[in-house]
């Protein structure tokens, strides 16, 4: 398994076929490739946004996302799991989050693959601060 | 010794400060490390906590050498 948050901008679908190739060519059983990839909005909650501070807990973050893959990996009969997470400063556009998962049949996969992203969404150090057009917000976490 | 306190996001801009060190000597709960550390501050309804980078409870116990952290509730992956 792979975690990693970074500050560079992320291409996911390089990401993804650099593992697959890397990693999961070699196991040769997979027949399938659960993908999530999420991406900057220019727009939320009815206000335009500027762009994005992402802030996370160094060593935390990595931990629990860790943990979430073990979870899943623990429920679902999946070979591997990819998870990249940006931090720092993201513009409208930009891919935030990448969570790949590698098994053999696709039910697993896409299972796998739902818990990790509805997991990493209450679960994992991480905090969205977006700059307006005009003001600040932190993004709080719906209802 | 002491306890590192790290406060994450609104809360770090709150309390004007990322990271305090408490020095108490003996074992105390994360709450306590709370009041030490805010000023005695009332505990928001939706404080996460954790301890030594593990998800933790007001009750759990701390002491020197350990790093607490105080966060609201998070908010990464895509935008709801």
């Amino acid at each position: 398994m792979t975690v990693r948050i970074t500050a560079d901008p992320l291409d996911p679908w390089h990401e993804i076929a650099a593992y697959q190739q890397q990693y999961m060519e070699q196991v040769g059983q997979f027949g399938a490739t659960a993908v999530f990839v999420g991406t900057m909005r220019d727009f939320n909650q009815g206000e335009a946004i500027r762009e994005m501070e992402l802030e996370y807990y160094p060593g935390m973050t990595e931990r629990s996302l860790h943990k979430i893959i073990a979870e899943a990996k623990n429920r679902w009969p999946v070979f591997d799991c990819l998870i990249i997470h940006r931090c720092g400063n993201l513009q409208p556009r930009e891919p935030i989050m990448l969570a790949a998962v590698w098994s053999t049949h696709r039910s697993a996969g896409f299972k796998a693959c739902r818990y990790l992203v509805e997991e990493l969404k209450t679960r994992v150090p991480l905090w969205k601060k977006e700059m307006l057009t005009v003001g600040t917000r932190w993004v709080e976490p719906p209802d | 010794m002491a306890i590192t306190v790290r406060f994450f996001a609104h809360l770090r801009e709150q309390l004007g400060s990322a990271e305090r060190q408490v020095s108490v000597g003996r074992t105390v709960t994360v709450a306590e490390v709370w009041m030490i550390a805010s000023g005695g501050r009332p505990i928001p309804s939706s404080l996460l906590m954790a301890v030594n980078m593990e998800y933790a409870s007001a009750e759990t116990l701390v002491q020197d050498g350990d790093e607490v952290a105080f966060f609201p509730p998070v908010t990464g992956g895509e935008q709801s």
